[in-house]
């Protein structure tokens, strides 16, 4: 499963909810809307968090700008969960920039958010699902 | 007994452990002092080492009894928040795998699968006093008429609850790297092609079966740390090999000794039993193990008295060796190597990856020596060793 927030700006003419409806029945994607503004003679947008596979992710996002819909990415960030990490070093293995390096002699394993780049590779290697994927402030004060 | 200058039993640590008198250090902390004074006065001064590890251990699991219902069942099936759980016991007993994964788990139908659920997630959430679902079938028997049950419960409802790792503790175990030009998810975690990671599994002078390498003080009845409470040693693991290559030191230079050990469940914390989705591979749990050593005399002094330094691993290719049963080694490494970050193998450079936590093993161990310092864990003499 694949699961990614998009923000999606609709120009006036095109009808927000149909299009979107279509994502699920035509690539089989699940949507959850976590915030919109919708409105007859301006621009629109909607953030939605949108989950299926990696493929039909893709097709469903290149159908949106298909229909003039402009599709971001909400800003994100990663972050550690320190309570459910056991500093046991295996997302070390993944890691393409150190952002999550082993401070020695300790062991401790540090994460280094300045570093990261947000491929989010660390999320599905921490055994203890203690990377996350977050949005960040400019997405929390659209939705508000 | 002659044999030794310093000579002490179970029973007189054991009197200083009640009386508050037993010097205890931890296994790191003994290197210091071995190096300084000698293995026997070190033995005259220390009476116990204590040791802690902090890895996944997939062959671990629990006895759940779950009560009878009305009317009675002889529960046949058992899923645990829809994972299923061996009940080819008496019934409502039933074993839970800490590796057995929920029923709609899509496995590893698209690679590497992430395997988010499973029973060792049911028995973290039980230590944590959450609630789970309990289903079960049976076929009907004129004593236990009842041919399904479901119902939530907690841990503290269950009856019994014991857990059971037959296979804990490795002494030893590979460093894997992995040779292939593709990207391996295995047990060991995530192995970039040529030989860019090396992950490798023990705490390494912490270990408990490393600072007693003939297991000469570890048997049936040794009582230990594990998952936050006092549980024992019920037998040699699965596995369990003594007759292997070993270095001058007596420490093995493969994986070798296992321990079977038990618990309760019930009196255990989720600080020291964490669920872990190896992605590609499947669920496991990582439980904190740790075993006090008596230093009977100044040969066990000696024993605990090593350092990374001296102990030793082999570096094994789970790209292509490891999955065509081929044991072959890379090269022999010291844990001092492997914790320094990187090792040398074929004149290449390659990254350390632990997957065995450091900071909590030091915890178990600092934790056991605070409760044999303060009279609340006295030593289990071994009835047999193995
Ligand atoms: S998202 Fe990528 S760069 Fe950031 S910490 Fe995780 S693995 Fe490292
Ligand atoms: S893999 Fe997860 S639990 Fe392990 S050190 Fe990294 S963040 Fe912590």
């Amino acid at each position: 499963m694949y699961s990614k927030i998009l923000i999606l700006h609709f120009p006036p003419a095109v009808a927000q909810k149909a299009v979107v409806c279509y994502l699920t029945k035509k690539y089989d994607l699940l949507f959850n809307i976590l915030g919109a503004k919708v409105s007859n003679s301006k621009d629109g947008y909607m953030v939605l968090e949108i989950c299926g596979t990696r493929d039909n992710y893709k097709k469903g996002v290149r159908y949106l700008k298909n229909q003039g819909v402009r599709v971001s990415s909400a800003e994100q960030e990663i972050w550690r969960d320190t309570s459910k990490c056991t500093h046991c070093g295996a997302c070390t293995a993944v890691c393409p920039t150190q952002a999550l390096y082993v401070k020695r002699p300790e062991m401790e394993v540090i994460y280094d958010k300045d570093k990261c780049t947000v491929c989010e590779l660390c999320i599905v290697t921490c055994p203890t699902r203690a990377m996350g994927l977050y949005s960040s402030k400019n997405t929390e004060d659209m939705l508000q | 007994m002659g044999e030794f200058k310093v000579n002490k039993t179970y029973a007189e640590i054991n009197e200083k452990i009640k009386s508050g008198k037993a010097v205890v250090v931890t296994a790191e902390e003994i290197i210091g002092i071995v190096k300084e004074n000698g293995p026997v006065e070190a033995a005259a001064q220390v009476d116990v080492v204590t040791t802690g590890t902090f890895a996944p251990m997939c062959s671990s699991g629990a006895f759940l009894n779950i009560g009878q219902s009305t009317p009675s069942v002889r529960t046949t099936k058992t899923w645990f928040n829809d994972v299923p759980a061996y009940s080819g016991v008496a019934a409502v007993d039933s074993f839970l795998g800490a590796t057995e994964v929920s029923i709609n788990d899509p496995l590893n139908k698209i690679h590497p699968g992430e395997f988010n659920y499973g029973g060792a997630h049911v028995l973290q959430d039980l230590v944590s006093g959450k609630k789970v679902e309990v289903r079960a079938e049976s076929y009907g028997t004129d004593c236990y008429p009842n041919r399904k049950i479901e119902k939530t419960m907690t841990l503290a409802d269950m009856p019994q609850a014991i857990m059971c790792n037959p296979r804990n503790g490795y002494q030893n175990y590979n460093c894997a790297i992995n040779r292939t030009d593709k990207t391996k998810y295995t047990y060991m975690g995530t192995l970039k092609p040529n030989m860019a990671n090396a992950n490798y599994c023990s705490a390494g002078q912490l270990s408990p079966l490393f600072n007693d390498p003939y297991l000469k003080t570890i048997g049936i009845g040794t009582r230990i740390f594990l998952g936050g409470t006092q549980g024992y040693v019920s037998w040699s693991g699965t596995q369990h090999k003594s007759d292997v290559q070993r270095g001058l030191n007596g420490v093995p230079l493969t994986p070798a000794g296992t321990l079977f050990v038990m618990g309760n469940l019930k009196e255990m914390s989720p600080e020291w039993l964490v669920a872990q989705s190896i992605r590609g591979y499947g669920v496991s749990l990582s439980m904190g193990l740790g075993i006090p050593i008596p230093i009977l005399n100044e040969e066990m002094a000696k024993f605990t008295a090593v350092a990374d330094e001296d102990l030793f691993t082999q570096v094994v290719d789970y790209g292509h060796d490891y999955p065509q049963a081929i044991s072959k080694s890379y090269g022999q490494i010291s844990y001092a190597e492997l914790k320094s970050g990187t090792i040398m193998i074929q004149g290449q450079e390659i990254p350390t990856v632990p997957l065995s936590s450091m900071i909590k093993a030091r915890k178990i161990a600092m934790l056991l020596k605070e409760s044999i310092k303060n009279g609340s864990f006295l030593l289990g003499e071994p009835q047999h060793i193995f």
